[in-house]
């Protein structure tokens, strides 16, 4: 296998934000009432991961596609695209 | 903010561009609104563009520090198996000569960059690093201006044209453009790969400056209805693979394994040989179709490019749609000004605009294309393989006579695919197109 998705985030460039633009609306849907938590599937930067039982958001890494927020099956996660001039900076594009 | 302006654009994109051009070449004072840091530093695209309609904004493109990256003389088509592959292509002496620049590539964050420059320089005002959050209305739900995130933030104009792309909180938080559901887009990555300029030019047999387009079909997306392509950069290679985001949900497959697996293809493989990865990007691809195209204006306000999901999949145009719209938009809105008249009624020439150009024509000749390709899973399991064991028995010299072979061939292809199935397959096919 080929290079891990945390060797391609890093050969991006961030301007992070301290607060996340990203935000699970209710914490226990995920975990009790969603049983597919596509989440940990369908994001190209590996943003959402099971951790403890609960899922974490890795807001740094975002690529800003938007396809959690539509992908979620119960529509739980709150996005906002970050502030302006901060996230994803692309060099080539 | 204070001050008044005319046109208030939200997006400094190619659509958001065009029409910020068209607009200051009018004497029209616009202010267009990029969440970026730079015009460039959130957008990509597979990294075609097309000079035809780039010189309807920009006649003298090429002498003016256009950062293209190489010009295109040839086009492959793939369809591969996992193993193998078929592959067909059309170079032209044409493309290096009268037909130069038709089809060029480029890298977003520069292109989009300069082009932004060249707005600038015709005296529109471009403020980087503002997300517009919010649009404003009158009691009537007339749009009255943008809502910013800068401090004091709210700025009030005649009419706001939404070019702020297909993933867009804005349309959704607003109703103006409906929220895509999965199966209305595609999901897409890609990764730019770096190698010396003579590598590119020898591997893909091209002189200085020229460049390929392969767009790639088959078992390559894990089954999914998908899509791969890689496009020849200057110093990189574009590799882009992609499927329809629900198809990503049903088979739980993560994007990002999928372009490594498309990187080990025996046909990729040599042509990214010794590259060094460089970037890696997402975004959605419009999928929904002609008739999913939202209401395109409305009282005070218009929506170009891709934030009106205005995409050709089969061509993979869409940078010159968002070209096109943004002059369109911007057209409308000169009549306007001089009505001053910004309601519906007075902006539905920008419909007629689109109407009466190649935008609607291809978009409603084309669309039957995705569903096509939607309702024939096998374009994408098993006819690769099918196809790739036919070739694959036909080449190899081994003593069996080409009757017994072809019987093999063909019973192997009707073992997943029945004489009904291939037909409709087919004609399916040939109505899409």
């Amino acid at each position: 296998m080929g290079a891990s998705i945390e060797d391609k985030l890093f050969l991006d460039r961030f301007n992070v934000h301290e607060t996340s633009h990203l935000k699970i609306i209710d914490g226990a849907v995920c975990i009790d009432d969603c049983e597919q938590q596509l989440c940990l599937y369908i994001c190209p930067a590996n943003v959402y991961r099971l951790e403890h039982n609960r899922i974490s958001i890795n807001y740094e890494g975002c690529l800003e596609c938007g396809s959690c927020r539509i992908g979620c099956p119960h529509l739980n996660i709150e996005w906002k695209f970050p502030t302006g001039g901060y996230g994803v900076r692309h060099k080539f594009g | 903010m204070q001050e008044k302006y005319d046109v208030a654009i939200v997006g400094a994109g190619p659509a958001g561009i065009s029409a910020a051009c068209v607009l200051a070449d009018n004497g029209i004072n616009a202010v267009v609104f990029e969440r970026g840091e730079f015009p460039g530093a959130k957008n990509i695209s597979g990294g075609v563009l097309y000079g035809h309609d780039l010189a309807r904004i920009i006649p003298d493109f090429s002498q003016k520090n256009c950062p293209i990256e190489r010009n295109i003389v040839e086009s492959r088509i793939w369809y591969l198996s996992r193993d193998g592959g078929y592959s067909v292509s059309y170079r032209d002496k044409a493309f290096e000569s009268q037909r130069r620049y038709n089809v060029f590539t480029v890298g977003r964050a520069k292109f989009d960059r300069w082009f932004a420059d060249q707005a600038s320089q015709k005296g529109a005002l471009v403020v980087c690093g503002t997300v517009v959050t919010d649009l404003l209305r009158d009691e009537n739900g007339r749009v009255t201006g943008v809502r910013t995130d800068r401090p004091d933030g709210d700025l009030n104009a005649k009419v706001v044209l939404l070019a702020d792309g297909i993933n867009s909180p804005l349309a959704a938080k607003t109703g103006f453009r409906q929220e895509p559901s999965p199966s209305h887009v595609a999901l897409a990555v890609k990764e730019v790969i770096d190698l010396p300029e003579e590598v590119i030019d020898q591997r893909f047999n091209i002189s200085s400056g020229n460049g390929v387009t392969i767009e790639i079909l088959g078992s390559i997306t894990s089954g999914m209805n998908g899509v791969a392509v890689i496009y020849t950069n200057r110093k990189s290679l574009s590799l882009c693979i992609g499927a329809n985001l629900a198809d990503f949900a049903t088979k739980k497959i993560k994007p990002y394994e999928m372009l490594e697996i498309f990187k080990t293809h025996p046909m990729a493989a040599p042509l990214i040989k010794g590259g060094k990865p460089a970037e890696y990007m997402a975004h959605w691809l419009a999928e929904a179709g002609f008739e999913n195209i939202p209401k395109l204006y409305g009282n005070g306000y218009l929506i170009a490019g891709d934030s009106g999901m205005l995409f050709n999949t089969l061509h993979r145009e869409g940078s010159n749609m968002a070209m096109v719209s943004g002059a369109f938009a911007a057209q409308t809105i000169i009549d306007a000004i001089r009505k001053n008249d910004f309601s519906r009624s007075s902006l539905k020439n920008y419909e007629s605009r689109l109407q009466n150009s190649f935008i609607f024509d291809d978009l409603k000749k084309y669309r039957r294309f995705n569903p096509f390709l939607a309702h024939h899973p096998e374009i994408f399991t098993s006819l690769p393989e099918a196809m790739g064991f036919a070739a694959r028995e036909m080449l190899t010299v081994d003593g069996t006579p080409k009757k017994k072979k072809q019987k093999k061939i063909w019973k192997n292809l009707r073992k997943n695919h029945s004489l009904s199935a291939l037909l409709r397959l087919m004609w399916d096919g040939y109505r899409s197109v």
